[in-house]
């Protein structure tokens, strides 16, 4: 339940990742895994987190992280894990 | 644990397939609202849905951020207000009173449409259901969000011929008092035949008798997706393959109908109701039911052919969604209406489409013939011919028909009418003009068919 999938979407540049990382450790923000792939020259980040202590409530985190991507150049997005796990497991 | 792959599939299917969960829809028992007195009972109803419904909005839009998945609608359906209206209301005036309540206590809670101001008549018609569907041309007139239904027929009573004839008279009328905005009354008006108590999907949502005090149901949607699949078949692919592909496609859509069903359950403290599985097109370029038709290996929607794709469509949707809830209901199948699908509307455009492949198209189906713009000068006899047809189609079939068609008063084939939004525009369709006003002017109904005996 706890479960945040962030995904970041853009064109590849320096210090995309220490950026959201930054954030995340700020927040209380732990992230389980990470995972990056570059389609068709753009950059595909996913990481796995746990809000369970984050200090800021979800609808914060998800607006601060967009805002946050919009000033490097990539979309952000959170999403809870549920939404994953429905579609793609039984 | 989740993948990146699989994340960025389902995201792809959001932002570029128009992956959507079309509505909630609460649907709301207002059975002990109803007085005897008009006012009292409309004091009633506003103040119970208002206390049910209030954050029915927020809550849609709460779960539509946490999961990144778009609500488009929510709304709310109600008990049939013939039933609701049957000891205060002495005549057609008085259910106009009641219209105008929900017309208001809908704009109130923000939702965008509410469904109920219906009867259900199939085999007969009290003075209220009566004074009900008469009010009908005025309720559409002065409302802007009420959405009306009647059912005039189904597989265990026959069809209601009293009633269908007076729905083409009703159907006329409404269309010439909402003349001034392209007939667009008749866009939230459909006449069903067998139809469903729990269906989220409007115009024809109704929150049956045999439902609970409220409850939640969930319309999920998705040609985009199953269209996109499609396209990316290899060419040549054999039935089994392109089956197997829509079926899971349809499993996927429908689990994340399934999740936000759940959530806004949980969140407002309803019980969980049905997914519907239709697919439901919106008028977005994509997001088509004709063309996954087109994908099948149709010219045009309408093509030699449709019924069979659509048949085979409408099916896989209803196998893979059926494993992917827990309960399934409402009208589930694909619906197939004409002004808001672009490529149902090219292919009408293009000549490949008539009212009448289109009544075939409906027996393999979920609806019936939708969103069908005839010229403004039909008879009501010929539209009261249209809705018998379809109305036998679902009697025989034990199906859901419907028939929701708009004389467009003042224009002809040729013209084109936009309703805007989700309702899209459409092209006039010629309409049979031979004279069926003997058959339709005979009183009384149509006889129940046999089924080898059943009971």
């Amino acid at each position: 339940m706890n479960r945040v999938i962030v995904t970041v979407v853009g064109k590849d540049t320096v210090g995309i990742i220490a950026a959201v990382c930054t954030y995340m450790a700020d927040k209380g923000i732990n992230i389980l895994d990470i995972s990056q792939t570059i389609v068709q020259e753009y950059f595909n980040m996913m990481m796995i987190t746990d809000i369970k202590s984050c200090t800021v409530p979800f609808d914060v985190m998800s607006s601060d992280l967009q805002k946050l991507g919009e000033s490097i150049g990539v979309q952000v997005k959170c999403q809870r894990e549920d939404i994953f796990d429905k579609m793609h497991r039984i | 644990m989740i993948n990146i792959n699989e994340v960025l599939e389902t995201n792809k299917m959001i932002e570029q397939e128009n992956l959507d969960v079309r509505t909630i829809t609460m649907g709301i028992s207002l059975l002990d609202c109803a007085t005897g007195d008009l006012r009292q009972t409309c004091d009633n109803i506003y103040s119970k849905i208002t206390s049910l419904a209030k954050h029915l909005v927020k809550t849609g839009d709460d779960i539509s951020q946490e999961f990144g998945i778009p609500v488009v609608n929510k709304r709310i359906s109600i008990t049939p207000a013939a039933i609701i209206g049957s000891s205060c209301c002495k005549s057609s005036k008085d259910f106009v009173e009641i219209a105008k309540t929900l017309d208001k206590v809908a704009c109130d809670v923000g939702v965008n449409f509410i469904g109920g101001f219906s009867a259900i008549v199939s085999k007969g018609m009290t003075p209220s259901d009566e004074f009900l569907i008469r009010s009908i041309p005025e309720a559409m007139a002065c409302t802007g969000r009420l959405c009306s239904s009647v059912n005039v027929g189904s597989t265990k009573t026959g069809i209601n011929m009293d009633a269908v004839r007076l729905m083409g008279d009703v159907i006329l009328e409404t269309a010439e008092l909402t003349k001034e905005h392209d007939s667009l009354g008749c866009a939230k008006l459909v006449v069903l035949c067998n139809a469903p108590d729990d269906n989220p999907f409007m115009a024809g949502a109704f929150h049956g008798v045999s439902e609970a005090d409220a409850i939640i149901n969930v319309g999920v949607s998705g040609p985009g997706v199953v269209k996109y699949v499609m396209e990316h078949l290899p060419e040549h692919t054999d039935f089994e393959v392109l089956c197997e592909t829509i079926k899971k496609t349809a499993f996927k859509i429908t689990r994340v109908g399934q999740l936000v069903a759940q959530e806004a359950s949980r969140r407002l403290n309803v019980p969980f109701g049905i997914i519907d599985l239709s697919l439901a097109p919106t008028p977005a370029i994509g997001d088509s039911v004709a063309d996954i038709l087109k994908c099948i290996g149709l010219e045009q929607a309408g093509a030699p052919g449709t019924t069979a794709a659509l048949a085979l469509l409408n099916d896989q949707v209803k196998k893979g969604g059926v494993m992917a809830s827990s309960y399934v209901g409402g009208l589930s199948g694909a619906f197939i209406p004409v002004s808001e699908d672009q490529g149902m509307i090219d292919a009408v455009c293009a000549g490949a489409l008539t009212i009448e492949k289109l009544e075939a198209m409906t027996c393999v189906c979920s609806v019936g013939l939708d969103m069908i713009a005839v010229p403004g000068d039909t008879k009501a006899t010929t539209i009261s011919g249209i809705i018998a047809d379809e109305s036998a189609i679902g009697m025989v079939n034990q199906k859901t028909t419907a028939v929701r068609i708009i004389p467009v008063i003042g224009k002809n084939v040729g013209d084109v009418v936009e309703f805007g939004g989700l309702l899209g525009h459409a092209p006039i369709m010629p309409v049979n003009t031979f004279d069926c006003s003997v058959f339709v002017n005979r009183k009384g109904r149509i006889p129940a068919p046999i089924h080898s005996f059943k009971n």
